[in-house]
């Protein structure tokens, strides 16, 4: 027992070895597990982008970003232990990739003065800065993503879905759970008839899920899976001949993983996206060029272009402009993780930024400020083509329905704060 | 030579019933409890706190309740992570709807309630035994899971389902929440853990424990000789229930922060509590500790062995990190398939002949 202590401790001091003089990017990862395929291309993404500006401009400011890994397997406990390991090493920034992880942090964040970003996941209320000082989730939340699915079947359906019957197939959890308030809400604005169908974790078995969407013949599916459970999700649509048009996932169950499976079955499956698709951008020849043939790839180095990917890629290029923007506000290269709290709450992101760091179009323009931690919620549609092997935009990023989810938010964070004995900031 | 009973004379009935007969087995006793009040806590850091001590203080609890159940009375549970989850969705409640009252007390209604719960669904084991009971109590581990899922008076209607501990105090000093210090944290849950093993040990020594372990080597035997199934099995039920339970409400309140039915609480933590007594030792408060040190902290220990120092991928340290762990397992099985405990007992028994075995 004392010999297992003691080299524990080795273990967590040669773990935890402090590097002051760079800027520190942990990446809370899970390349094992049921949502490895979602979170392996992502990590490589986040990896491979600050290894890109290491690489090829010597880092940010001059510093050396360094991107110590840490696997969570999507699971809470495991974050919690990945969380303790890597805050002392000056963290900046933290982006656990997974809802549950964000839940367990979002005090613990807080209270070390470490900014945590959950782009496009975590907890939607985030978005009131006033309540939720450490966490942002720009550019976009689930509440969004919902309300551009519905309005999206508005669109299609031709600008009315009375009497029309809207299903949400989701993760049995909390990422699954977190639209739901907002579809009741939309449901009761637009005269759709909503429910909701639980799948379990991790999701590998859904008969009795899809017989339940057989007998009820749902119009619209909107469907909040990750990892495995998408491509199952997929194929068993595909078998029931179930319309793809009309079968919408959120942007974590919208990569080439999810479709490639079900074949030509797949095509024509939509996904909600906050920024672009295809690895059609200049920065991605940068990263061929100095990470990939360097041989300096995070992980297998395969996954260059795909949705999670160019998501990895998105996060870390936010997580960078954050730290750069932080740096010339206050004049120095090594900034803390204070700093860099208050860099993203004025952080803003206009057409040149992106085209400067070789992402032109990628996402939408948005900025921040202390009241707003959620950026103005742009959601495009994507749509698989399964004979070109690719996915496409077919819409414009379009903001979300704000009347409906505002108040929502309010109301979840009002709950949130008054529980926890949170007085409001921003004055 | 030092360990043995030759040269400790006893004076009085207490003293030839004490728990630790042996001097040596006292003094270190003693000693541990000295390192684990008085010096661990001056010494400790969040992250020793938070990635190992901690789960393993609640895990030791957790394995202490199940291994009353399963170990001395041998009623085999698949139920524990349902019944953590009572434990801890009942202090949520407990947290939320009292919060004048101290945590303290709340942890411990919390173990009364999941009590409660674990008796109602021990009530079949008095017709079902052996796998079929473990079918049964498997059926309480997903049922409970779905019901803290399906109600949302549970997670007080909060949009996502999770649950999160709000900040309460012990003598002024925070036990939950995130603005906790890490040695009030440990000292927390070490206080509980201390009077767990205590009330534990002393319950599976005296008539109770008897009657219990009497209706697991033969029930029918047990009953013969004057033993009452129903309360022998029922009170294995509610007392396993509510250590459970307070293990439950401490990992939800004091070491995670926040949690969800299905994620916290899933059959995988069912199979870990279980697979803790099988390695420690089924029917030892010693094994209870000893399997739960075992799966806390190889995991944490390997991972930063081969991450931390040896610098390998994550991904390829996880999965080496699986195959180890369950090599080890599998192993321990077979060189000595009563557990950790068993090995404890044959070192003892060579201490007390060192340094003249036959």
């Amino acid at each position: 027992m004392k010999m297992k202590l003691a080299s524990l401790a080795l273990g967590a001091t040669v773990a935890a070895a402090p590097a002051m003089a760079d800027l520190v990017f942990p990446s809370l990862s899970y390349r094992t597990g049921p949502f490895a395929a979602g979170g392996i291309p992502f990590a490589d993404g986040y990896a491979d982008y600050f290894t890109l500006l290491n690489e090829r401009d010597g880092g940010i400011g001059g510093e050396i970003a360094q991107v110590p890994e840490c696997e969570t397997a999507y699971n809470t406990e495991k974050g919690v232990e990945c969380y303790e390991a890597t805050k002392d090493s000056g963290a900046l920034i933290y982006q656990p990739l997974s809802t549950g992880i964000t839940y367990q942090l979002i005090p613990k964040v807080t209270a070390d003065n470490i900014p945590m970003h959950t782009m496009g996941y975590g907890r939607t209320s985030a978005k009131n800065g006033k309540v939720f000082s450490h966490v942002f989730n720009y550019p976009a939340n689930y509440w969004d993503g919902a309300s551009a699915g519905v309005n999206h079947f508005l669109e299609q359906s031709g600008g009315s879905l009375d009497g029309k019957k809207i299903t949400l197939l989701h993760f049995n959890g909390a990422y699954g759970r977190e639209p739901i308030p907002t579809l009741e809400a939309l449901a009761e604005k637009h005269g759709f008839e909503f429910n909701a169908i639980p799948i379990d974790y991790p999701g590998q078995e859904q008969k009795s899920q899809w017989l339940q969407i057989r007998r009820e013949r749902p119009d619209y599916i909107l469907f909040w899976g990750w990892g495995v459970m998408n491509q199952v999700a997929i194929q068993e649509a595909a078998n029931i001949r179930f319309n793809m048009e009309n079968f919408m996932g959120i942007w974590w169950s919208g990569s080439e993983n999810d479709v490639k499976p079900a074949g030509m079955g797949a095509d024509g499956y939509k996904s909600v996206q906050f920024h672009n698709v295809g690895s059609d951008f200049p920065v991605f020849d940068d990263i061929q060029k100095y990470v990939v043939d360097a041989g300096k790839a995070a992980g297998a180095g395969d996954q260059v272009g795909t949705v999670l990917y160019n998501r990895g890629v998105y996060a870390a290029f936010l997580a960078a402009e954050a730290a750069k923007q932080a740096q010339e506000a206050n004049g120095t290269s090594a900034i803390d993780s204070g700093m860099m709290r208050d860099a993203m709450e004025s952080l803003t992101i206009t057409a040149e930024t992106m085209e400067a760091a070789g992402l032109p179009n990628f996402g939408p323009e948005f900025s921040v400020s202390c009241m707003n931690h959620g950026g103005d919620g742009m959601a495009a549609i994507a749509q698989w083509d399964a004979e070109a092997q690719a996915w496409t935009l077919i819409s414009e990023f379009a903001p979300s329905d704000a009347s409906v989810i505002d108040p929502l938010i309010n109301a979840d964070s009002a709950a949130y704060a008054s529980e926890n004995n949170i007085s409001e900031g921003c004055s | 030579m030092f360990y043995r009973e030759a040269g400790d004379f006893k004076t009085s009935y207490k003293d030839d019933n004490q728990t630790f007969p042996i001097k040596f087995d006292r003094y270190r006793y003693y000693a541990v409890l000295f390192v684990a009040f008085a010096l661990v806590p001056f010494i400790v850091n969040d992250y020793w706190v938070n990635a190992m001590l901690l789960p393993f203080l609640i895990y030791s609890i957790a394995a202490i309740g199940l291994n009353i159940l399963t170990g001395y009375c041998g009623q085999v549970s698949l139920g524990t992570g349902g019944f953590m989850a009572v434990g801890a969705y009942a202090c949520y409640k407990f947290m939320t709807a009292f919060p004048e009252i101290s945590i303290i007390v709340h942890v411990i209604l919390s173990g009364g309630v999941t009590a409660a719960v674990c008796i109602l669904f021990g009530l079949p084991s008095l017709r079902i035994k052996g796998f079929y009971l473990a079918v049964a109590t498997l059926a309480a581990q997903f049922f409970l899971v779905w019901l803290f899922n399906r109600v949302p008076w549970f997670y007080n209607y909060s949009a996502s389902g999770q649950i999160n501990a709000p900040e309460r105090t012990v003598l002024d000093i925070a036990v939950t929440g995130p603005n906790t210090d890490a040695w009030a944290k440990y000292m927390f849950c070490l206080v509980f853990l201390t009077f767990c093993a205590l009330i534990a040990r002393n319950l599976t020594r005296g008539t109770i424990g008897r009657t219990w372990m009497a209706i697991r080597d033969m029930d029918i035997a047990a009953e013969i000789i004057g033993v009452n199934p129903l309360k022998a099995k029922i009170s294995a039920f509610g007392v396993s229930g509510f250590f459970v339970g307070i293990a439950g409400a401490l990992l939800f309140a004091v070491y995670l922060g926040a949690a969800e039915a299905g994620d916290s609480f899933g059959i995988t933590k069912s199979f870990l509590v279980l697979f803790m007594i099988i390695i420690g030792g089924l029917g030892s408060i010693f094994g209870s500790f000893a399997g739960a040190a075992f799966l806390v902290l190889l995991p944490v220990l390997l991972k930063n062995v081969l991450v931390g120092m040896l610098g390998w991928p994550t991904d390829l340290a996880a999965h080496l990190e699986f195959i180890i762990v369950g090599g080890l397992i599998i192993l321990f099985l077979i060189l000595e398939p009563h557990g950790l405990a068993q090995l404890w007992r044959v070192a003892k028994e060579k201490l007390r002949l060192w340094p003249f075995p036959h």
